[in-house]
């Protein structure tokens, strides 16, 4: 039963998602006040701040919660599709495949749009790998995804090695960048935004059978939920948000394993509750990370991926043990 | 009219066979119970009936239709399973977990229908779990963690029940109460009712037709008085069994 405390849950949620992107959009190199920012919505005028603002921290703020809201849905989606409390975005080796696309793309030079497309690509190619071996016999049972998908990201961890300590110094910076999360290179368009809305849409429309099936595969099939259709189409669209995520900002960590985590500490078990706070938290905790990333060694940057670590995991171990007490 | 058609049914696990050529009428308001030793396939038998083990041979029809030719939501609407294993217990609360039973039913996408709300209040109400409702499924003991499966199976209001040592973890005076909770059930919804079960004397007393599975895939099917004598069941088991009758009570026990 939706309670009214997950109501609540939601729209404090949405709160603070909208705090946080007016943060993310004051903090930075050129100071802009609140009075800044609200005129520089509503007057047309071309000033340096609105120029900031529109070319500059809005679609960095952008890119940081549809790369968070995809990271978080995905997360949530992979833990009840593996059944299992460690499962990531980044546990079946996409951001693997990723990786190895994108710093290959850093060797020979490419940047922007062609190194996006190599670490698509990448995904894309781990994804099918994946399915196809954890597939071969017809039978791909949890455990055995599981298992390929650790077997495969070991492997891309192997050849990230080598791509690290054969490439010149100069090329190993930006390697780290993307391996750790970066947004500073990010853009998105109104394709990503369709994914994110299309996932949120559609993870609400499964969520119930996501109840059912997080109980187990037996009780799942025997309350009418086709299991088989529901994985492929949980594989396939965790998969790809976990792509796109990762083609915008690099292997972003904590994000996918700890937001979704967090919401059922605090009381979002029901997946109709459950889908769309990890959007909104998973949105919101990217967009605030990555303000703090820009802003807390100015004018250096971090890789936002640390300061997802340093926030998230003290968060997690409070929220964890404040439950227990209870 | 039956509910459940069981025509010539094979069912075997890799090289062993669990059934050879069972032919079953169960109709309605029947209780049926299950009987044989351990993996003599009790349980492979009621996973076949919800689609889960693909049988060799023969047919299971559902009002005339073959189960695999239903949709997988429109068998779970008619048909309902409590598992050996029971329930896990997920942190969730105790009347989350028994509106899962409605999920067959749920229409709306989001929102919890009234009537839903209802039959699975009810349905927690039947087991004495109504005070519990908001308890989270992890602090509940092992019996009362049954009786929320048996209140799940309840709130997904099947025609044929089908229960896997439904008595798991229950004490004598729950085991009588969820058998006549059941048997009202049955009777009230024209149901039927199929129990795997370890019980010899709980079948007896509860089933008044029983399939006893024997080795080798043989099978005897038929009312509980004629089937269940000491000669069959010391046969079943492969251990000597004695029984003692008075009135219409008949008791079992190992010689």
């Amino acid at each position: 039963m939706i309670a009214q405390k997950q109501i609540l849950l939601l729209i404090a949620l949405t709160a603070f998602c909208v705090a946080s992107m007016v943060f993310s959009l004051l903090s930075g190199s050129v100071d802009i006040t609140v009075a800044q920012l609200i005129q520089s919505i509503v007057s047309s005028e071309s000033s340096l701040n609105s120029q900031v603002l529109q070319e500059i921290r809005v679609p960095r703020t952008l890119a940081a919660f549809v790369t968070g809201g995809l990271l978080g849905l995905s997360g949530a989606i992979m833990q009840v599709l593996l059944r299992n409390p460690l499962a990531d975005p980044y546990i079946l080796g996409i951001s693997g495949g990723a990786a190895v696309g994108a710093l290959s793309a850093i060797l020979v030079g490419a940047t922007g749009f062609w190194l996006s497309n190599a670490a698509f690509a990448g995904a894309l190619f781990s994804i099918f790998l994946v399915f196809g071996i954890a597939n071969k016999f017809g039978n791909w049972s949890v455990t055995r995804l599981l298992l390929t998908g650790v077997v495969v990201s070991a492997g891309w961890g192997a050849v990230i090695n080598i791509l690290l300590t054969t490439s010149s110094t100069n090329n190993v910076q930006s390697m780290l960048f993307w391996l750790m999360g970066d947004l500073s290179q990010s853009s998105v368009n109104s394709a990503h935004y369709l994914l994110l809305l299309v996932g949120l849409v559609g993870g609400i429309a499964v969520s119930r059978s996501l109840n059912v099936l997080i109980r187990g595969e037996l009780l799942a099939v025997s309350l009418g939920v086709n299991i088989t259709s529901l994985r492929l189409l949980l594989f396939f669209s965790a998969s790809i948000f976990t792509a796109t995520a990762v083609t915008i900002a690099g292997s972003v960590g904590f994000v996918g394993l700890i937001i979704p985590h967090m919401l059922r500490l605090v009381g979002a078990r029901d997946h109709r509750i459950l889908i769309p706070s990890c959007v909104l938290l998973g949105g919101s905790f990217l967009v605030l990370a990555d303000s703090l990333a820009r802003t807390l060694i100015a004018p250096q940057q971090l890789p936002v991926g640390v300061v997802t670590a340093v926030i998230g995991v003290p968060a997690f171990i409070m929220i964890l043990r404040s439950t227990i007490r209870k | 009219m039956a509910i459940l058609t069981i025509h010539s049914l094979n069912l075997q696990i890799e090289n062993k066979i669990l059934c050879r050529d069972l032919s079953v009428q169960i109709g309605e308001n029947q209780r049926w119970g299950l009987l044989g030793k351990n993996g003599a396939g009790k349980t492979t038998l009621l996973h076949a009936l919800i689609g889960q083990r693909r049988a060799s041979q023969g047919s299971i029809r559902l009002d005339g239709k073959s189960i695999y030719d239903l949709k997988q939501r429109e068998l779970a609407s008619k048909v309902g399973i409590l598992f050996q294993q029971g329930i896990e217990a997920l942190p969730a609360t105790v009347f989350e977990t028994v509106m899962l039973g409605r999920h067959p039913h749920t229409q709306s996408l989001l929102w919890d229908d009234q009537k839903d709300i209802e039959i699975a209040e009810s349905a927690l109400d039947a087991f004495n779990l109504d005070q519990l409702k908001e308890r989270d499924v992890g602090t509940l003991s092992g019996g009362e963690l049954q009786r929320l499966a048996l209140a799940m199976l309840l709130a997904q209001t099947p025609q044929l029940f089908l229960l896997d040592e439904p008595s798991n973890h229950l004490d004598v005076a729950f085991q009588i109460k969820l058998l006549s909770v059941l048997t009202n059930k049955v009777a009230e919804t024209s149901a039927s009712l199929i129990m795997a079960t370890h019980d010899i004397n709980l079948a007896f007393r509860f089933c008044e037709n029983i399939i006893l599975l024997l080795a080798d895939g043989e099978s005897l099917v038929g009312r509980s008085v004629d089937v269940l004598t000491e000669e069959n069941l010391s046969q079943a088991y492969g251990c000597p069994i004695k029984s003692v009758s008075s009135g219409d009570h008949r008791l079992f026990y190992p010689a």
